[in-house]
């Protein structure tokens, strides 16, 4: 159950996604979902939505893999998409029933506000898809070195995430490990109201508290007899370097943003 | 004999209590002994019995409270010197889960030599080759939680490996695992020590892993108690038992049958009772 959470997945390949230069990959998401919410009008989003489906296209990602990023924030989507219809109002009054009513503005606005979650979805985990979450705390290192200045733990912070993500599915799999033994018990998780599950679970945490401890206990050991110091001195494996393909992919975006700034422009605006 | 990698000289550690006034638990008392290179070095004891603890002594995670602990000639009493002494003797633990850091399998590898501070070409060398050696090569690019057990316990050997230390201490590596992770990551380890040439302390619960060693090192209550080849230690059952140890089933049935000298394989059983029956040895 929990245990498929897609969150920081990588999926191995060899496309031309997955060979861009991390820190590029890492500012170019970043800039692609401020472009998103620069867009006005369906040119625009459209626009967007062309990219998108394009990088996914050369990332060679399953249609699969991409569904199943979008499945966690469905709840949102519908949430956002009704609370759109009922809530904006403007132009055509469509349907009309007691205190309710649906108007022009407000699907329009649902739709729009609907793509743009979802791409901003697509986006992000294509991030988390083609890039290592070794690379990816890597590059957030070197693009945060600069902090360094204000005497702040840029290497320390990266490790710390790179040890959550490689942590993440082992606790996941320890608390089923632990509800498991519980309700052999006799516990009962799943029946009650609120308080009383939420009593429930705390038979739960605190054994996962101990053995989360005893966890970073060993994992400290066990870094220091590989000889980790900290930051300083250290190599990497893989080398970042700036390549033909990066340059080509910031180019590629900066013409996106361009396109969504003419189109913004030449047709009137939804949101 | 064979040089002397690791010393142990009269060493005592104890572990502080947590409230203050107390006093501590001497968990290893008045140790010394020495892990000569190139041996294949076992270490017994029941639970307790301060293995764990001189593991740490010996890479230098843990000073000596007493006595000292030289790694070629290099004293465990500094920061300083336990890294050194870390360069030269890597350790594997039990749990292969708190023990691997990168979130895909050659990243969590690679870990010990980029902090040595490796060229990252010849990382990328030592990574592929390490991975070879212990067969998971194939398995490169994979994320470690979807491993077996026994896959994780290679991988973390693999990440010692990678850092070419001279020694490697191994922790109960095979603990969590089911017959066939064991024999996996048991014979890795021996062709470590035969093929490669790297001297290994292994620590074990199981009997059968004892019989492979150069060297067997009985511990009780924090002490060295005993000390010798498998056949010395094993034509010993009373002495085992009475230290709350097992003995492998062919030296218990070779001691009950009453063979003059023990034997420690199943094979070596059946060819000696094979000769005692009178019959010829069967081709
Ligand atoms: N961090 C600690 N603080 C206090 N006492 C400890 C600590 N770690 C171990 N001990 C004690 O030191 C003794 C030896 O422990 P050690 O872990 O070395 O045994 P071991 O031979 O490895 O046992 P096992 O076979 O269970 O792994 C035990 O009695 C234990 O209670
Ligand atoms: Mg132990």
């Amino acid at each position: 159950m929990v245990r498929d959470i897609t969150f920081g997945q990588y999926y191995p390949g060899s496309s031309a996604v997955h060979k861009m230069d991390a820190r590029m990959k890492f500012v170019l998401t970043f800039g692609m979902i401020v472009c998103i919410f620069v867009c006005r009008n369906f040119f625009s989003l459209g626009l967007m939505v062309l990219f998108t489906s394009a990088a996914v296209a050369v990332s060679r990602i399953p249609l699969k893999m991409i569904l199943k990023s979008i499945k966690p924030v469905a709840v949102i989507l519908i949430f956002t998409g009704i609370l759109n219809i009922f809530y904006t109002k403007g132009g055509e009054t469509w349907f009309s029933f007691w205190k309710i009513s649906v108007t022009e503005k407000g699907v329009y606005t649902a739709v729009f506000t609907m793509i743009r979650i979802i791409v901003l979805v697509i986006i992000s985990s294509l991030l988390t898809y083609t890039t290592t979450p070794t690379m990816l705390t890597d590059a957030l290192e070197r693009l945060l070195s600069p902090l360094k200045v204000f005497h702040i733990k840029v290497h320390t912070l990266a490790m710390m995430m790179t040890l959550a993500l490689r942590f993440i599915p082992t606790l996941i799999e320890e608390i089923e490990r632990i509800m498991n033994a519980q309700k052999a018990r006799g516990a009962d998780l799943e029946s009650g109201g609120l308080i009383r599950r939420a009593k429930a679970l705390i038979p739960v945490f605190v054994p996962l508290m101990v053995s989360s401890f005893r966890r970073a206990y060993e994992l400290a050991f066990a870094m220091t007899c590989r000889c980790y110091t900290g930051g300083d001195g250290r190599t990497r494996m893989k080398q970042m370097k700036l390549g033909l393909r990066d340059f080509i992919a910031l180019t590629v975006c900066l013409a996106v943003l361009a396109g969504i700034i003419t189109l913004n422009h030449f047709f009137p605006k939804v949101i | 004999m064979a040089e002397k990698l690791i010393e142990l000289k009269n060493v005592t550690y104890v572990y502080e209590a947590d409230e203050e006034g107390e006093p501590g638990y001497a968990a290893v008392k008045d140790v010394s002994l020495d892990i000569h290179k190139g041996e294949f070095a076992v270490i017994l004891g029941h639970n307790g019995s301060g293995k764990s603890t001189l593991a740490k002594l010996m890479n230098a995670i843990y000073e000596p409270s007493e006595g000292t602990v030289t790694v070629k000639g290099i004293p465990s009493d500094s920061e300083e010197n336990g890294d050194k002494i870390r360069r030269i003797v890597g350790m594997v633990f039990q749990n292969p889960d708190n023990q691997i850091v990168a979130t895909i399998v050659e990243d969590d590898v690679a870990f010990g030599p980029e902090n040595l501070g490796v060229e990252p070409s010849e990382i990328r060398r030592r990574v592929d080759e390490a991975l070879k050696t212990v067969g998971m090569y194939e398995h490169r690019e994979r994320e470690p939680h979807k491993l077996s057990g026994g896959q994780k316990q290679r991988v973390a050997i693999a990440g010692v490996l990678a850092m070419q230390t001279e020694c490697i201490i191994l922790d109960e590596p095979t603990a969590m695992l089911d017959p066939v992770g064991r024999e996996e990551v048991i014979n890795t380890i021996r062709r470590l020590n035969k093929e490669m040439g790297i001297t290994v302390v292994l620590i074990t619960h199981f009997m059968e892993e004892a019989v492979l060693a150069d060297r067997v090192i009985v511990f009780d209550g924090g002490r060295c108690i005993a000390e010798g080849t498998p056949r010395e230690i094993f034509s010993q059952p009373g002495f085992l038992i009475d230290h709350g140890l097992d003995i492998p089933q062919s030296a218990q049935l070779s001691n009950a049958l009453g063979f003059e000298e023990c034997a420690l394989t199943p094979e070596e059983c059946v060819d000696k009772i094979t000769e005692m029956m009178g019959g010829a040895k069967n081709d």
